[in-house]
């Protein structure tokens, strides 16, 4: 293993190789069905969740209903609009390192980041409406409709518990962007070697299929009793 | 029923020895008769054989399935409590058993019946998941907040037996003990004629529907704003909306609770929530009050 | 004649030296150790907690404790022994340090992760260090709510949380032994030429991949109703107690196959090597691990006979426990058919590994106990179950851990340890073992409960027998510390081959070089392949 520098030239070595791997592409596949794993993981993880909101949603309809037309559907809607553009920033960021673009590549990270970070504002506006309407389950909590005061409370724990880490998968998502784009930057990306861009897009698509889920289940109940 | 939870139980027992004793003798006989007698020994080259591989899968299914097959007809027996029972309800909290006889006796702790009945218990709790065990019954259910559940036996001999809370419930989960109390009938009788000083559950629930002004919507007529209670305890009710619900001890207690849960199909939901301000105790005498109205008559002319 | 035994020049162990080599390694054998170490710690602060509980049962009067600190001795124990041992022992100390050498591979697909796993595990422990420290928790290693959302008042919070980032490191080491077992076997190593060890780590990992996550969300949503007053679990706002129990068995069901079938590809192993033979049944036994992966999944209401579940739903639990219990029958079966005209050593891994079999088919046996509802009605939350799944996870698992422990102790250290002390400490485990939980089957079919800190004096004689039980299993622990230590200076040196076994491990120096191999393997052959003359293998 000592020598074994001078006997393989660099071009079969390529810095961006681990030592663990044979080639390139043992890394990328590995890469790949790594991130695929976790996303997996992922699943079960909001699954817990959306089992949880399955079940009360089947006990208390009434109460849910009540408690989603509290959300505003049109900032939700906005922040569906959004996040669903950003996936296709990313899906073209992916492209773009693929074949070496790499100004292209750099904006539409930034573009990526950027959609992410205003669904993240909206969102923050949303909550702050929850403060003010004493929509925040607990000791303070108010509701119109007497009768679902307690049930509504259900609703609203679900609400923020699935949107609020919905919200922390996206900050960290903003965040693997921020190392994304140093990498584009610096020239560590190249056509040999963008898996990074493309598992970092395959969790970002991820998160976005979470909230085009959470968006109906949440937000459009009840819209029409 | 304690009989034929043991009779399953020593089966088991017998399998099981079986078994154990089996592969252990094995795994004896065979470190000895071919153990290592050379360093440098090797083992027959045997990779497997697919005539024992069946057999060995499917022999313990066999054998599970009998297993399962009288388990779960035994624990259907169990789960089904007889048509004549004598009911007794049961709340629990942390750390003590209150018991409530239907003709008002209240006891802690410690609960009379009478051999050769059938008993139902139906209990809940007032804070957190206890469990209502009789170890010489084979008796166990959890008891848990905010819902009823049910458990029956049928007492053979007379004596003291042994209760225990079977589901941890904080500091005092192991003082949480009392007794049943078997006493041959007359003796039960004598006993229960003791007194009950407010007088049977369903009385003390008439007065508790007064009191609480219940009465003034649910009358004993269709002119109530709310729906007519008499002879509504076991059938099934109309929902706003659709759906029906079937009138038991759960949705009595759910309706005075949390009334806007379930509307009745052309009522309003205008009946207050009585959550957090009736304890558990009236709650149980509202409810077998309600059992007791009888359907009235109906009127041709009104 | 064997020959002189030397150390190899450069190994993982001298590859560079200093505390930052150790805490900042990539190499999965030093993570192996930095686990070893972790583990080792986390199981005597549980074992410690037990001690006092066996000490307190052995009087029916709860006069040595008071109950609320028996109430946290027991949670205590539980978490220490499910979440930072058991769960992680075989996984991340022998499957780290072996993994990667089974397959003929340098490393495992991700080192910085598997760094990181480790880092996350202290954070984790460090997290219930410090609830233990703040006045300890009283829930249970259950956490039913709603006493646990409600109405205890003790340190939940940081308890939950540190199960929940160790959590992580389980799901991460997982999808690196999925991502390597996948990837980065040696030319020539097809599945069917896996070793079984393996393959009994791969179906653990799908199942800490698929089922962590779920016990994630449940104590984070236990976390967030206590702090933010949610009210999933609160009856008084609605919620459902009962659901919690859904949540949390869905993942805790699964988590003791996490448990057991490590230990049950650490015996397949050893049971070869002890015997010099293949494993009876090789595919039989590869598909029995997946089976249970995949049936464990689908039986967690057993917990849950006498919680509230509907008589239907008990049934269709009931028979898929049965059916659950079936593959492991069949290992059972085909490790003692490969004793059959085997070379059977009576070393001391062999000596863990017959122990495993027969504790685990009384675990197991009984287990059936319990999958038969009208039966588990009378024992469930009783002594009935602690017997049973001690069995399982002590008389199972750690006898499991322990004969893995020994058998690989050469290639991982390059020495030999004391022998005879071994086998007695075995010995001293065995009985202690026994005399322990033996009694325990005895109690909860006579009715003494769970989590109980005084008891009916009818139940003194049982529980004083359990607590003898106890002083020498303790003792059987603590022996094999003190002479594998000792070995790691004075022990003889190993050799690469010291049993005579085969596997690509046994192929490599002892202990081996960083990147574990001077040139990567090729496979061409079955596993378990033992030649006419072994000697060629010594040294």
């Amino acid at each position: 293993m000592a020598d074994h520098a001078g006997a393989h030239p660099a071009a079969e070595h390529p810095a961006a190789l681990a030592h663990q791997f044979d080639d390139l592409e043992q890394q990328k596949e590995a890469s790949t069905l790594g991130m695929w794993v976790f996303l997996v993981t992922e699943v079960l993880f909001f699954g817990g969740m959306f089992v949880t909101y399955a079940v009360y949603r089947n006990a208390y309809p009434g109460a849910f209903a009540a408690g989603s037309r509290e959300l505003d559907v049109m900032l939700g809607g906005i922040n569906t609009a959004v996040l669903i553009t950003s996936s296709l920033t990313m899906a073209l960021a992916v492209h773009a390192a693929q074949t070496g673009n790499r100004r292209a590549l750099v904006w539409l990270l930034v573009a990526t980041m950027a959609l992410g970070g205003v669904f993240l504002g909206i969102k923050s506006v949303e909550y702050y409406h929850k403060l003010v309407e004493h929509h925040i389950p607990g000791p303070g909590f108010r509701f119109a409709e007497a009768e679902y005061l307690k049930h509504a409370q259900i609703f609203f724990s679900l609400y923020f518990m699935m949107t609020g880490l919905h919200a922390l998968h996206m900050i960290i998502g903003i965040g693997l962007m921020l190392f994304m784009l140093r990498w584009a930057w610096n020239g560590t990306i190249t056509t040999e070697y963008y898996a990074p861009i493309e598992i970092s897009g395959l969790y970002w698509h991820f998160v976005d299929i979470v909230w085009i889920f959470l968006f109906p289940l949440l937000y459009l109940i009840g819209r029409h009793v | 029923m304690a009989g034929r939870v043991d009779a399953l139980y020593f089966l088991l027992l017998g399998v099981s020895i079986f078994f154990a004793l089996l592969i252990a003798g094995l795994i004896v006989y065979y470190a000895i008769k071919y153990r290592r007698r050379t360093a440098d020994e090797i083992g027959a080259r045997i990779h497997g054989g697919m005539a024992l591989e069946v057999t060995w899968s499917v022999v313990p299914l066999l054998i599970t399935m009998v297993f399962f097959v009288w388990g779960a007809s035994v624990y259907f027996a169990m789960a089904r409590p007889p048509e004549d029972t004598l009911n007794i309800y049961v709340v629990a909290k942390q750390w003590m058993w209150k018991f409530q006889h239907l003709d008002g006796q209240r006891e802690i702790n410690e609960l009379h019946v009478p051999v050769g009945r059938n008993v139902k218990l139906i209990a809940t709790s007032e804070d957190v998941i206890h469990d209502f065990f009789v170890p010489a019954f084979r008796t166990k259910v959890d008891v848990i907040p905010g819902r009823y559940v049910s458990a029956w036996f049928h007492a053979t001999k007379p004596g003291r037996y042994q209760i225990f809370c079977a589901e941890y419930c904080g500091t005092r989960h192991s003082g949480m003990t009392g007794q049943v109390v078997v006493m041959e009938p007359t003796e039960y009788q004598t006993w229960l004629s003791g007194g009950a000083p407010e007088g049977s559950l369903a009385s003390a629930g008439e007065k508790l529907f007064q009191d609480l002004a219940c009465i003034t919507c649910h009358r004993g007529d269709a002119q109530g704003r709310g729906p007519v209670l008499q002879g509504l305890f076991g059938k099934i009710v109309e929902l706003q909306g659709g759906g029906t619900v079937f009138a038991d001890e759960a949705y009595i207690r759910e309706s005075i609770l949390m009334p806007g849960a379930k509307i009745t199909a052309g009522f309003q939901p205008i009946m207050p929530a009585f959550q957090g301000l009736i304890s558990e105790e009236q709650l149980l005498q509202l409810i077998e009050y309600v059992k007791s109205l009888q359907a009235q008559p109906q009127n041709t002319n009104k | 004649m064997t020959p002189t035994v030397l150390l190899p020049l450069r190994h993982y162990l001298n590859d560079g030296y200093g505390v930052k080599s150790w805490l900042l390694t990539r190499d999965h054998k030093r993570i192996a150790l930095l686990y070893l170490a972790a583990v080792t710690f986390f199981f005597f602060v549980g074992g410690a907690f037990a001690v006092v509980i066996r000490l307190e049962l052995a009087t029916p009067a709860g006069d040595l404790v008071s109950d609320e600190t028996y109430n946290k001795l027991f949670t205590m124990h539980g978490v220490m022994m499910v979440f930072f041992f058991l769960i992680p022992v075989i996984p991340s100390v022998l499957g780290n340090f072996l993994v990667p050498i089974m397959i003929g591979a340098k490393d495992l697909a991700f080192p910085k992760l598997n760094l990181f796993s480790w880092y996350i595990y202290m954070l984790g422990g460090l997290f219930t260090l410090y609830a233990l420290v703040a006045g300890g928790v009283d829930t249970g290693w259950t956490f039913y709510a709603p006493f646990s959302t409600v109405s205890s008042t003790t340190n939940v919070i940081p308890t939950a949380l540190g199960i929940f980032i160790t959590g992580f490191s389980s799901i991460l080491t997982g999808l690196n032994f999925i991502v390597t077992i996948h990837r980065m076997r040696a030319p020539g190593l097809t599945w069917f030429r896996l070793p079984l060890f393996i393959w009994s780590t791969y179906a653990t990992s799908l199942i800490n991949v698929l089922g962590t996550p779920v016990i994630a969300i449940t104590v984070l949503l236990v976390a967030a109703e206590r702090l933010f007053h949610f009210g999933f679990f609160d009856p008084t706002v609605g919620g459902d107690p009962v659901l919690f129990q859904h949540l949390f068995w869905f993942y805790s069901h699964p988590a003791v196959y996490i448990m057991v079938l490590p230990a049950m590809g650490v015996i397949s192993e050893l049971v070869a090597a002890g015997c010099r033979k293949p494993v009876f049944g090789y595919h039989f036994v590869a598909f029995a691990s997946l089976a249970i992966a995949v049936l464990g999944f689908l039986v967690w209401g057993h917990h849950m006979f006498v919680a509230g579940e509907s008589v239907y739903a008990a049934m269709i639990f009931s028979i898929l426990s049965f059916l659950v219990a079936i593959p492991s029958a069949v290992k059972v079966f085909n490790w003692t058919a490969t004793m059959y005209k085997g070379a059977v050593s009576w070393e001391t891994p062999m000596l863990y590994a017959y122990g495993f079999i027969g504790l685990f088919t009384i675990g197991g046996l009984t287990g059936l106990f319990l999958a038969t509802i009208a039966v588990d009605v009378h024992v469930t939350d009783t002594y009935f179950v602690i017997a049973h799944f001690h069995y399982i996870m002590v008389g199972g698992t750690i006898m499991g851990y322990l004969g893995g422990l020994h058998f690989w102790w050469p290639k991982i250290s390059g020495r030999l340890y004391n022998e005879a002390l071994a086998k007695v400490s075995a010995f001293i485990i065995f009985i202690g073992f026994n005399l322990t939980f033996f009694p325990q089957f005895v109690l909860g079919y006579l009715g003494m409960p769970r989590r109980y800190h005084a008891y009916p004096p009818d139940f003194q004689v049982l529980n004083v027998l359990s607590s003898a039980g106890a002083s020498i299993l303790g003792v059987g622990y603590l022996i094999p510390m003190v002479y594998l230590m000792w070995s790691l200076r004075y022990g003889p040196l190993a050799g690469a081959n010291p049993w005579g076994a085969a596997g690509l491990e046994w192929t490599t120096t002892s202990p081996p070089p960083t990147e574990n191999f001077a040139e990567t393997p090729v496979v061409d052959s079955e596993p378990y392949q033992y030649p006419a003359r072994v000697e060629e293998y010594f040294g």
